[in-house]
């Protein structure tokens, strides 16, 4: 694996088109991980809070499966955040 | 799910017809992607092989310097298309209301679509924005069943959404922010709006009040406008995501399609991904539209209760 980065490095050293795309898939791949795993924490942690509040009081269930919902597609829309700017870095 | 199915399958061959022109042997996947997913000149549609373009005419506008593109594209048509929609399904079910169910509770579409109407009424409008909250309703319910149209028009085969072009979801956004700001004037008077950008905690000194304003101006500033910038962001990446995601898996068929032992196997596997994504982006559709909805009458509530 080091070897393979090594020829990434040579083969990005060699022209500044090429580092540029380089650079930018790269940065863009390394981004969208990290906020999908942002986004896989958060939705675990509702998913935490949702089951938990739902056993200790099954009456308020459907309060809290629609906040919970609701919650998850603001968290979501965070990590879209990062794909769109993830994109840009390919495109731009 | 047979129906969903057949929808599937219709996009797919819907991808077909573009990626038919491979250069060189390798298909043109971002093209493909791009050709999708942004605005056109162009619509097509087409049933197994017979293929319709319509060519958009462009419309661009000299004033003097200024140039303006004025030309209705893909996108443009399919908002018309939702807005046609939308009048050809509300205004008949307005007539029935106040004609017929003026005594009795509504039958069957009516019943259906009063029942959203009252939902967003009591649960999202007067629980957000509090009194007053009445003369909201009406722009609240506009905002969300013409962002569901719109997002549901994406879903047909042939169909594109204006929802996944940033200039429509930010135009959303600035008219989002274009009510709450002038319904916070409006409520709080001039001064109290000031107030809410030039903001300083009551009960501090000279010197502090002075920092504090210093510095909290700026972050109340930024606070207006990040709210509608994120709300024209999340719509815009929901719809774009979830069809990039559709796209991809289909144009993975195209990409293995020089394999003469696994192709089919891919294809069966893609067309079930498909699937699955599809009923998820259905489910996507109809909740981006009602977080769209709902945070703009929180942002209305939150202004109007500032004080």
């Amino acid at each position: 694996m080091l070897y393979g980065m090594l020829a990434m490095f040579q083969e990005a050293a060699m022209s500044p088109e090429a580092a540029k795309e380089w650079g930018s898939l790269f940065g863009a791949g390394i981004g969208i991980g990290l906020a999908v795993i942002g986004a896989g924490i958060g939705i675990g942690q509702i998913g935490n809070g949702m089951t938990q509040g739902i056993a200790r009081n099954p009456e308020a269930a459907a309060t809290i499966q629609t906040a919970a919902i609701i919650l998850a597609a603001l968290i979501e829309g965070v990590a879209l955040f990062a794909l769109v700017i993830a994109i840009l870095f390919k495109f731009v | 799910m047979n129906l969903l199915a057949t929808l599937g399958v219709l996009q797919a061959g819907g991808e077909a017809a573009q990626e038919s022109g491979p250069e060189g042997g390798a298909p043109d996947l971002s093209g493909m992607l791009m050709h999708h997913l942004t605005d056109g000149h162009e619509i097509e549609f087409g049933f197994l092989g017979w293929e319709k373009v319509i060519h958009l005419p462009e419309w661009t506008v000299h004033l003097g310097a200024l140039t303006l593109d004025l030309s209705p594209t893909k996108h443009v048509v399919f908002m018309c298309l939702a807005a046609m929609l939308l009048l050809l399904v509300f205004i008949p079910i307005g007539w029935a209301m106040q004609g017929k169910y003026t005594a009795r509770a509504p039958r069957g579409f009516a019943n259906a679509m009063e029942a959203m109407v009252l939902f967003f009424r009591n649960e999202v409008v007067r629980r957000n924005i509090g009194h007053g909250a009445d003369a909201y309703t009406g722009f609240i319910l506009t905002l969300f069943f013409f962002i569901l149209a719109m997002n549901l028009l994406g879903l047909i085969p042939f169909g594109a959404t204006p929802t996944g072009n940033l200039s429509v979801t930010g135009a959303l956004a600035l008219t989002t922010f274009a009510v709450t700001e002038i319904s916070g004037m409006r409520e709080l008077g001039f001064k109290g709006y000031m107030r809410t950008i030039f903001y300083a905690p009551p009960g501090i000194g000279g010197a502090g009040k002075v920092l504090m304003l210093v510095i909290m101006t700026p972050v109340e500033l930024l606070g207006k406008l990040t709210k509608p910038f994120a709300l024209m962001i999340r719509l815009f990446a929901n719809m774009t995501a979830g069809h990039t995601l559709v796209l991809s898996l289909i144009g993975m068929i195209f990409l293995f399609g020089h394999l003469t032992l696994g192709r089919w196997a891919i294809a069966g596997a893609s067309i079930a991904m498909v699937l699955a994504i599809m009923l998820l982006e259905l489910f996507v559709a109809f909740l981006q539209a009602f977080i769209f909805a709902m945070l703009s009458s929180v942002f209305i509530g939150l202004i109007r209760h500032a004080h």
